[in-house]
């Protein structure tokens, strides 16, 4: 673990990455501390007389949107949800991917073709459509969509899983495992999974950024999250029609959106790097 | 090859089927009636029940997705709530432009993702590796409705380079195509510069070196050719990713695919049509899927046929 932390201290895009997430993580928690207005007022000077959007300001730092609210404000509350989704939604997609993953590459067999034919069943359909699709079906709000992200999102994990613990079953410990009388269940957590840990923890990391890009399309797409919670892809979505004569209420958030999910990738890569040191610089 | 082959359409066939449960399923989650979105809110008992017994929906469950998937089969995809015509022709004829635009991507992201990958693997753990890479990260982070507005705010609006939209021309066709395939261009290059590590690490190159060939030529003559084999497998792959990327795509630059349709759907909630793109969309996909697998053994045979 020391050596681990030593080797993903010195990567400088890691330590970015991470440093950035903190950042945006205190900015999401203190949101109601830092931003300067509440995110859903209607200020009566936010627009100017024709009733466009105030670029940036002293009074306004990121200016304002089309409803005369303060952009800083909503951004930060916005952190709030791209965090809250990005981290829940892939949590319990690598939580049910992982333990799939699991039971189909040790138990193998009938269970293990009906799991991973269920991924190929899965990746015939564009993530995004059927996310889509069901959230069109469903009410769009909070819980839909993280149940729809994990829905969408748990299928590469469990089959990365599956291949590598089908290779794990067959090492002579496992074996061993077995001839010393220990159960299956026994087997699976005590011996295959502590193995797996990193594989998880490097496509958790990178699983979230592939989220907070899709909740950013989804919301984008007016099918994510409902207002007035505010969503960065809600809020590029909401100015679009403006966004000619004013460029930074889709700059911004989609620029917060693009650091974020930076953020997750360089971590995620520099951990895959930390753990496994033998595939340094493989790609 | 022959049973591989068979055995892989066999394969397609089978996920194709369970697209179709899938969405046969899907429709039945839906909180609207289906019977009240065709006749509309005023309509008499009568209509409604005799409009219910049209689309078969008296029938048991078992029975209404065989003939939902005789439907599917003869290229019936339903009626669209909002346009009140055939949901197959509508997609079939907004097929073009995306199948046109997804070509246009596949050649973008070649166009960035090769030079890109030759590049970092010829400078392997130097600063223009390092900067490379963290490039391709970058573009693979990037949301694709931003980098297709930050495009069309630049290129089309402030410097007038390009239409800003609109269909018809070559000159449409490139900012839709390099905001399509950007990232896809940033896996490449990752996938390119691996594939042309372990090519340099062979003997042979070592031979053309030793013979006095130019380092130039030899990652050019030699590399190359043999680095792009596993790139050239996994463009059949690309058709799924762009199918959820067109979506996004489309409506940015105006463009009249099944992605711009697809929008559409979502905003009327027009149920048909949302599940005739999937569906069609998950055609595409199980096609494209079934080329990689089918090229990658032609390409390099040391691939076991399964």
């Amino acid at each position: 673990m020391g050596d681990t932390w030593k080797r993903f201290h010195c990567d400088r895009l890691a330590m970015a990455g991470l440093v950035t997430i903190v950042v945006f993580a205190m900015a999401a928690i203190f949101a109601p501390v830092i931003a300067p207005y509440n995110p859903s007022e209607q200020f009566f000077d936010g627009l100017t007389l024709e009733g466009s959007p105030l670029p940036p300001s002293w009074r306004f730092w990121f200016g304002t949107d089309t409803n005369g609210r303060d952009q800083f404000s909503r951004l930060l509350y916005g952190a709030r949800t791209s965090l809250l989704i990005g981290i829940v939604a892939n949590g319990i997609a690598v939580a049910v991917g992982a333990a799939l993953g699991l039971v189909a590459g040790y138990l193998r067999g009938w269970t293990g073709a009906a799991i991973m034919r269920l991924t190929d069943l899965m990746m015939a359909f564009p993530p995004l459509l059927l996310a889509i699709a069901l959230a069109a079906i469903l009410k769009p709000g909070l819980n839909i969509v993280i149940l729809v992200i994990a829905l969408v999102n748990w299928v590469q994990i469990a089959r990365v899983i599956y291949t590598e613990t089908v290779a794990l079953s067959e090492r002579e410990y496992i074996e061993a495992a077995r001839a010393l009388g220990a159960g299956n269940l026994r087997i699976l957590l005590r011996h295959l999974l502590p193995h797996l840990i990193p594989t998880v923890i490097v496509y958790a990391t990178l699983g979230i950024a592939t989220t907070v890009l899709l909740e950013a399309m989804l919301s984008f797409l007016g099918r994510g999250v409902q207002p007035p919670t505010p969503a960065w892809g809600m809020m590029i979505f909401e100015s679009q029609s403006y966004f000619l004569n004013a460029p930074w209420l889709v700059f911004i958030p989609g620029a917060a959106i693009l650091i974020l999910a930076l953020a997750f990738n360089l971590v995620g890569d520099g951990l895959r790097d930390a753990l496994d040191p033998t595939q340094r610089g493989r790609g | 090859m022959l049973r591989y082959l068979a055995k892989r359409l066999a394969a397609s066939v089978l996920i194709l089927l369970g697209v179709s449960i899938v969405t046969f399923g899907l429709t039945f989650m839906i909180p609207a009636d289906p019977v009240t979105m065709i006749a509309g809110r005023n309509s008499t008992p009568q209509m409604r029940e005799q409009i219910r017994v049209q689309l078969g929906l008296d029938k048991p469950i078992p029975e209404q997705y065989a003939r939902y998937l005789g439907r599917l089969v003869t290229g019936d995809l339903g009626i669209s709530y909002a346009r009140k015509s055939e949901v197959a022709p509508l997609v079939a004829s907004r097929l073009p432009p995306t199948l046109l635009l997804m070509l246009g991507a596949i050649i973008a992201e070649l166009m960035i993702g090769l030079p890109a990958g030759i590049y970092a693997a010829t400078r392997r753990g130097r600063f223009g590796d390092k900067a490379a890479m963290t490039l391709s990260f970058l573009s693979v982070s990037t949301p694709q409705f931003v980098l297709g507005l930050t495009l069309l705010y630049l290129f089309a609006y402030l410097w007038n380079w390009f239409p800003l939209g609109g269909y018809g021309k070559i000159s449409n066709l490139i900012l839709p195509a390099l905001t399509l395939g950007l990232a896809g261009g940033g896996w490449y290059s990752r996938m390119m510069r691996s594939s042309m590590i372990e090519v340099l690490r062979n003997d042979y190159i070592r031979t053309a070196r030793a013979k006095g060939m130019s380092e130039w030529r030899v990652v050019m003559k030699h590399g190359f050719r043999n680095a792009i084999l596993p790139i050239v497998a996994m463009i059949g792959l690309d058709v799924g990713i762009f199918m959820s990327g067109v979506v996004v795509v489309e409506n940015v630059f105006g463009w009249p695919g099944i992605g711009q349709l697809m929008w559409q759907a979502i905003q009327s909630l027009d149920i048909p049509v949302i599940m005739g793109v999937t569906i069609v969309a998950a055609c595409f996909i199980v096609l494209g899927n079934l080329i990689a697998d089918l090229v990658s053994p032609l390409i390099d045979p040391r691939i076991r046929l399964r």
